[in-house]
């Protein structure tokens, strides 16, 4: 295909015009990012030349009601006051099919709007599917998609993009891969993780792989440990019918967190495409053994979180939390130790926490760098020569810091760390897009680069899914740590020789 | 509003000062903001260079407090008045925030103002050499002319902002640009305006089955607010860069620039029309038609582009492209973005306009 010598030089390349569905439309995700991140990308001209939008769910009501509760969302939860007329004539492309998942005259209606979208454009749109629903709605819905033979579009492309989770076990990620690509091909499936779409995880790869400097020591002859860390300082609000049936390890170890391991660990792509971003990562995920059973207490340490205080305030303990079964056994905390067995990570550690109520939010990514092999300098009257390391905050302030030793003013050389920091707010002018702006954009663009693949998620699955049995089939009470501490004691247990966890 | 600087501390002042003494006040007051609180971090994007007339200098402060998000980390404002011949200055420092708090970064920006007179024009740089921020690009922005001012910073600063269609003669302000641009990056605003209608007709043309029709195009309409026909002029500059028109001078008659381009298969029919309705700086419409019977017109409208396709067959549509308009602080503001960019289809598009001009 030629190039269009009109592209070049342009910050945003076109994309065909698509009609876009939200399997979902009414729930929380549609109403808090999806939606606003529409509007957002139709405020700044964005979106493609021609837009349409049907949301489809449950709820029975007519175009006008739902674009209402579009209209609502937005006003709530968009970054930006909206301008009206952009509003509305947005809200203009939208339309509505209600009717439960498993009802086909659900697609036949959808279909039928689909191609009176073509008629009126007189061309045939890109059709993409975003599948913004309960996880066990996901099979129902694309073979429906299937069925109705709206998996394929003459002259135009399809694609689905699915929420996570994507199965909450090996067994059903695997199952799920086999339904949705029995009816799709790989090349229209989007599997979301939304971590992807956060300019700092993306500006981790041109942290790595656009200065020359890290790489000489980005391996296990430098590096002693590396630490990820996902904490949150809210406990679970009102989401108990989700997260009791999902927990720590599922929320945020099986996907974002592995993501980030993969960052650290990748090698550099040949290019910055999708299929070669992702199989570098591949290669990472299939570098991890698998814990056997006997592993799991090893290197995996679960637990739940009681009663403390957060803020200032006294906070509940999480099985008094509203809505979670008494004697839940789901872990609001979990941290695991991982090794990559390939040439460049042998025999480093790296250690993943994630928890609820916790002392702060954050999420970083911690790289400890060997001690100096020998040090001439005495360490009396200072803290000492600590290792470097090398901190990439993914939130709240994103940026990056380096920890180095330097002499304290005095006639004595004694050394304490200082930091070298680097600040994304302070060296950017302008804010990061909302993460579902770039993965909408990158899904109708068909740009898979920020997506996993079908081989990535079981990959990932593989890893996480012994522990997740383990920990199912074997009964609590689960250790306790206080709300607002820095996590449960025999997380200690886990970090090997002098290694310690960072404090949160 | 989004990015709006709310809060503001006026925290130095001197009369008859030197740069010296700016800068030494620059640096205590830095020492000063940050052990007052730790949450106040300074930005380090760009330093802005802004040289105006004094009389209008407070019409500049307006828009550049209102670019929104995108706010350089240093401003540097000299305002000029006829006969002055010391310096006077002000330091403030403003933050995006009226109290930061614990775990939260809250940027801090300094703003400097120096009033300072004609004199001081041709040797400026001595004079912001040492306030800009090191490692910083500088961009300079000078839009009520003193070009002797900006062809002293030359050396100093990477960027030059502009705005085309604030000379009167067209023709200079694209040749003033093309002579910059030799010693500068040039960020033109008038450039800028034309970006949403580029992305348009870029789209439109596409689809692997219409690309071919780029090279069928026989005839381009571009209506303009009246005081904007370099956007006009760099928009036919930019179709005729890309696609490898040969553009010879537009003439005008009673109501339009009129004209032809070459091209390998047909001549492309020239014509860029003042739009006295338009409030609007910028362009009103485009119209495009090809030799293949095919018609694209792109208005104004509101919620965005109200877009008019006829194809071959004589079946027409219309749509609208959803996009806000930036209005005149979101193209500064956009202006300011840009320096941190660099555009490869400016230059040569400018030198087109150039040849049509």
């Amino acid at each position: 295909m030629t190039e269009n010598p009109l592209t070049e030089g342009l910050e945003r390349l076109p994309v065909h015009p698509t009609t876009l569905t939200i399997f979902g439309g009414t729930g929380d995700l549609a109403k808090r990012k999806l939606l606003p991140a529409l509007y957002n990308l139709a405020h700044e001209g964005a979106l493609p030349e021609r837009f349409n939008l049907i949301a489809s769910s449950r709820s029975d009501m007519p175009d006008e009601d739902y674009r209402k509760v579009a209209e609502d969302a937005i006003r709530e939860f968009t970054r930006r006051t909206p301008d009206e007329d952009v509003l509305k004539a947005l809200l203009a492309r939208v339309r509505y099919v209600s009717g439960t998942f498993d009802d086909a005259s659900v697609y036949e209606r959808l279909g039928k709007a689909l191609d009176e979208f073509d008629e009126e454009a007189g061309q045939a749109l890109n059709r993409a599917f975003y599948l913004s629903t309960a996880p066990e709605f996901f099979p129902v819905i694309v073979q429906n998609l299937g069925d109705a033979g709206l998996d394929d579009h003459a002259d135009a492309e399809v694609r689905c993009i699915i929420e996570k989770p994507f199965g909450t076990t090996l067994a059903e990620a695997k199952e799920l891969n086999e339904i949705v690509l029995g009816v799709f091909e790989e090349r229209q499936v989007f599997r979301i993780d939304h971590y992807l779409g956060k300019e700092t995880v993306q500006n981790m790869m041109a942290f790595r792989f656009a200065n020359g400097l890290f790489e000489p020591v980005w391996n296990r002859n430098y590096i002693d440990n590396v630490q990820i860390t996902a904490s949150e300082d809210i406990g679970i609000g009102t989401r108990a019918g989700y997260y009791d049936n999902a927990g720590a390890l599922r929320d945020l170890v099986q996907n974002h967190m592995l993501q980030l391991l993969c960052h650290v660990a990748m090698e550099p792509p040949v290019a910055f495409t999708a299929d070669e971003v992702r199989n570098e990562k591949v290669k990472v995920l299939h570098s991890i053994r698998a814990p056997t059973e006997e592993d799991v207490d090893r290197i995996a340490v679960r637990a739940q979180y009681a009663a403390g205080t957060a803020g200032g305030e006294d906070v509940k303990g999480y099985l008094e939390e509203e809505g979670v079964p008494e004697g839940s056994n789901t872990e609001t905390y979990a941290a695991i130790r991982l090794e990559v067995q390939n040439w460049r990570w042998a025999g480093v550690p790296f250690y993943l926490r994630t928890g609820k109520r916790l002392a702060r939010k954050v999420t970083e990514i911690a790289v400890t760098l060997k001690p100096v092999p020998h040090l001439a300098f005495k360490q009396e009257g200072s803290v000492g020569v600590k290792p470097n390391q090398l901190i990439l905050t993914l939130q709240p302030n994103e940026g990056v810091s380096l920890s180095l030793g330097a002499k304290i003013p005095g006639t004595r050389m004694r050394i304490r760390p200082v930091n070298m920091e680097f600040l994304y707010g302070t060296a950017f002018l302008s804010q990061s897009p909302e993460a579902y702006e770039r993965l909408i954009m990158d899904a109708m663009r068909g740009d898979a680069t920020l997506f996993t693949r079908n081989d990535e998620v079981e990959a990932q699955w593989r890893i996480c899914d012994p522990i997740v049995q383990k920990w199912e089939s074997t009964p609590g009470p689960l250790p306790q740590y206080e709300a607002g501490s820095q996590g449960p004691d025999p997380a200690e247990d886990l970090t090997l020789g002098a290694d310690q966890w960072r404090a949160i | 509003m989004e990015g709006d600087l709310s809060r503001t501390d006026a925290v130095w002042s001197e009369q008859d000062t030197t740069p010296a003494a700016i800068e030494a006040a620059l640096r205590k007051l830095l020492a000063e903001r940050y052990a007052d609180s730790v949450h106040f971090v300074p930005a380090r994007v760009l330093n802005l260079v802004v040289i105006v007339d004094a009389d209008w200098s407070g019409e500049v402060a307006n828009r550049l407090a209102r670019v929104g998000r995108y706010h350089p980390s240093r401003t540097i404002v000299c305002a000029v008045e006829p006969g002055r011949t010391t310096l006077d200055a002000q330091v403030k420092f403003v933050a995006d925030v009226d109290e930061a708090h614990p775990g939260e970064m809250a940027l801090s920006f300094e703003n400097v103002i120096i009033h300072c007179g004609e004199r001081h024009l041709a040797h400026l740089d001595s004079v912001i050499d040492p306030l800009v921020v090191t490692d910083l690009a500088t961009v300079l922005w000078s839009p009520h002319g003193h070009h002797d001012a900006v062809d002293a910073l030359l050396n100093l600063v990477q960027v030059v902002l502009l705005d085309s269609v604030d000379e009167p003669d067209v023709t200079e302000a694209l040749g003033r640009a093309r002579a910059l641009s030799d010693d500068a990056y040039v960020v033109d605003l008038a450039w800028l305006r034309s970006t949403p209608w580029r992305e348009r007709i870029a789209a439109t043309f596409d689809p692997a089955p219409l690309q071919p029709e780029l090279a069928k195009i026989s005839a381009l309409t571009i209506r303009h607010h009246p005081e904007s026909g370099a956007a006009a002029l760099l928009l036919v500059g930019w179709l005729a860069s890309r696609l490898g028109w040969e553009p010879s001078p537009l003439h005008k008659t009673s109501d339009a620039l009129v004209g032809k381009a070459h091209a390998r298969r047909q001549d492309i029919e020239l014509r860029l029309e003042s739009a006295p309705e338009q409030s609007t700086r910028g362009l009103a419409s485009v119209e495009l038609e090809t030799a293949g019977g095919r018609w694209l017109k792109l208005d104004r409208g509101p919620g965005g582009l109200a877009a008019h396709y006829r194809h071959s067959r004589g079946v027409e549509r219309e749509w609208t492209i959803l996009g806000a308009s930036r209005g005149e602080p979101g193209i500064l503001g956009e202006g300011i973005r840009q320096a941190l960019l660099r555009d490869p289809t400016y230059k040569p598009a400018l030198a087109k306009a150039l040849e049509l001009s």
